[in-house]
This record gives C-alpha cells, structure tokens and sequence, in this order.
C-alpha cells in the first residue's frame, strides 16, 4: 500500500561515527549516521553489537541523546569491567563503523502531545542520556510542559551535559544532588535521592505529573518506591534501569 | 523442567543486575517482528496484567529471562542456540500484540 509505512522486523545495520566528544571523564557522546533510520521518538534505545575476532559477540542497550529529527547521537559511559562501553568510549573514532539495529522501545518515550501534564525526570548518573532527548524535543517542538528535571551524580565534574543543562529554557528546572563530593560554595542538595528530598523538589502529586526515572537498578528501586510513597500512582512513574553498573 | 532449571541459576530473583522488559525489546523485535515492550502480558501464576516493559529481566547465561514484576514468577525465556531464538512462553497466560 502506497504511503503505508509499515515497519518491519529490526535488522542489524551498519552505522558511522560521525564525532565523538567527552562529556566527563568517564563519558562520551558518539554521533552516528545511519542510513536506514527510521527516525526514533524520545527515550528511546538501540542496541549495539561488536563482534571479536575470534566470533564472540557482546550486545548492549544504549539509550539515545539526541532528539527525534536530530541525528542518532549516543552517550556512554565508561564502565571499568565492561565488555562494549570500553571500546566505545576509548577505541572509536570518527569513522570508524560500527553494528547498530533500532529504535527500540515504546513504554518510557514522551512524545510531547499532552501539553498539560508536568514532567519529573529523575535520573542516576548515565540516566540523564533519555533526558536530553526528551528535553531537546520539547524545545524543537516548542512545548511549553513544565519540567523538574533531577539530577544525582557523584561530584560536578560528574554530571553530564553540564554546559547544556546549565542554559536550559524557560520552564525547565534543572535540580542536581551531589553524592560524594560538593565543591566548595556548593548551595545544591547533597547525598542521594530520598523521599525527603523528592517531597521537597517533585511536583506535588495532586498536579498529576508524570514521572520518568532512570539509572542503575537500586537507584530506580529506591526512587520509583519513594515516589509511590509520596503519592504518585505506580502507573505515572515509568522507569528504566541499567543494572548495577555505573554511577549515580 | 525449564523453569526449574532458571530457577536454580538465578535464585536471588531481584537483585541490582535487574533490568526493564524495556531492555529486551531488541530480542523481542527479532522474534515477534514487531515492537513488543508495550504488549500486555498476563502472568500465567499470579494473573497480573502489565506491558512487558514493566517486567524484570536478566540476560544471563545461557539466555534471557523475563520474570513478573508483582510475582517474580517466570514470563519468558529466551536461549540462543546455534543462531536460533528457543523461546518459552508458558509463564504468559496472554500476550497482546500492541496495534
């Protein structure tokens, strides 16, 4: 049928780098072209596959950064016993090809079209990377959604996207917990995402906010809990979790 | 005894290596053909309906393993085995494929 984008069975595709760029110490974001995109939605992942010499072939999920139109971006974050996210963020360069199949993912995507819902995204270290699509899509858009946008990592020097996050627009609030290290002067919150603190920077539960939260697993138990316990229903508080790897 | 063989590998059930059913949506692509992390499934065990994006996942040797997140019983199991997806649906009561 003519028109109909009917789209079929994810396949396996070969992507280029196209930049990359350090975000932390720790991090990278790798711009990518892919020929076939079939263009992604807000929070969406795909999945990337290396395969060895000898025929060993690791896969792992990657959330993507960039917004929906933009092209696919990744950011990843260096994990020390890692078998993908070591070459990735130290090997690739521009160039280089690399097996890549996606989007992927239809549960913890925002689209954008319910204009009268707040947005409370909290995310553990690496789980700002759906964010940032997410944010970047309001703004292309030109949604006026009001956003508190938590943030938990280890130490300023930690958080990622930090230039962008810092010159957010009109309705987005960028709220940052510090874990382990406050720089001196540091007038933000300190420890980690508790029911204290989200009782006093999430949008009170009668506004009817929708809740995203991201990171490693026991940083997604205890906040997608604590909120459930402030009064958001379990059904507006979508999470996703990236195991126990990884810092928050 | 499939089921039981899971069982025994992963006896700690929820534990911090714990993912989303979000981050089986690759795997399950390749096999039903079509996004399935919205699809709604229903727990064969404790009857509970929810999108499989909402399940607890481990990929572990020797596969992948979807357990309900309100029971923790066994959804779904996927063992790659020579270039091949063997998938058990039995822990599924019902599975609805999103429009």
């Amino acid at each position: 049928m003519a028109g109909t984008a009917v789209r079929g069975r994810l396949t396996w595709e070969t992507a280029t780098v196209t930049a990359v760029r350090p975000e932390t110490s720790s991090v990278r974001t790798i711009e990518l072209q892919v020929p076939q995109w079939a263009g992604h939605r807000a929070g969406q992942h795909l999945d990337i596959r290396l395969t060895a010499d000898d025929g060993y072939v690791a896969e792992r999920s990657y959330s993507i950064a960039s917004a929906p139109g933009e092209g696919v971006a990744l950011t990843v974050e260096r994990l020390a016993d890692g078998e993908v996210s070591p070459y990735l963020t130290e090997e690739l360069r521009p160039g280089d090809e690399i097996e890549l199949r996606g989007p992927i993912g239809g549960y913890f995507v925002w689209d954008g079209d319910d204009s009268a819902t707040p947005l409370l995204l909290v995310a553990g270290g690496s789980g700002v990377v759906p964010f940032r699509s997410m944010l970047r899509h309001r703004g292309l858009i030109g949604s006026a959604v009001p956003v508190r946008l938590l943030l938990s990592a280890r130490s300023l020097p930690d958080v990622i996207y930090r230039d962008e996050l810092e010159h957010e627009p009109d309705g987005v609030e960028v709220i940052c917990t510090l874990t382990r290290q406050q720089p001196p002067g540091w007038t933000g919150h300190s420890g980690r995402v508790d029911s204290a603190l989200l009782s006093q920077v999430a949008w009170p539960a009668d506004q009817k906010a929708l809740a995203f939260v991201c990171g490693p697993t026991p940083f997604v138990e205890t906040v997608a809990a604590a909120l459930v316990g402030i009064g958001y229903p379990p059904d507006r508080v979508k999470t996703e979790r990236y195991g126990g790897a990884g810092t928050s | 005894m499939i089921n039981g063989f899971w069982n025994d590998i992963d006896a700690g059930v929820i534990d911090d290596t714990a993912l989303d059913g979000n981050a089986m949506g690759g795997l399950l692509n390749e096999i039903f053909g079509t996004e399935m992390t919205t699809a709604v499934g229903i727990c064969a065990f404790c009857g509970t309906a929810r999108q499989l994006a909402e399940a607890i996942v481990y990929f572990r040797s020797p596969g992948a393993i979807m357990r309900c997140r309100t029971c923790t019983a066994v959804l779904l199991l996927v063992t790659r085995r020579a270039e091949m997806n063997c998938v058990d649906l039995s822990g599924l009561a019902a599975l609805d494929v999103p429009n």
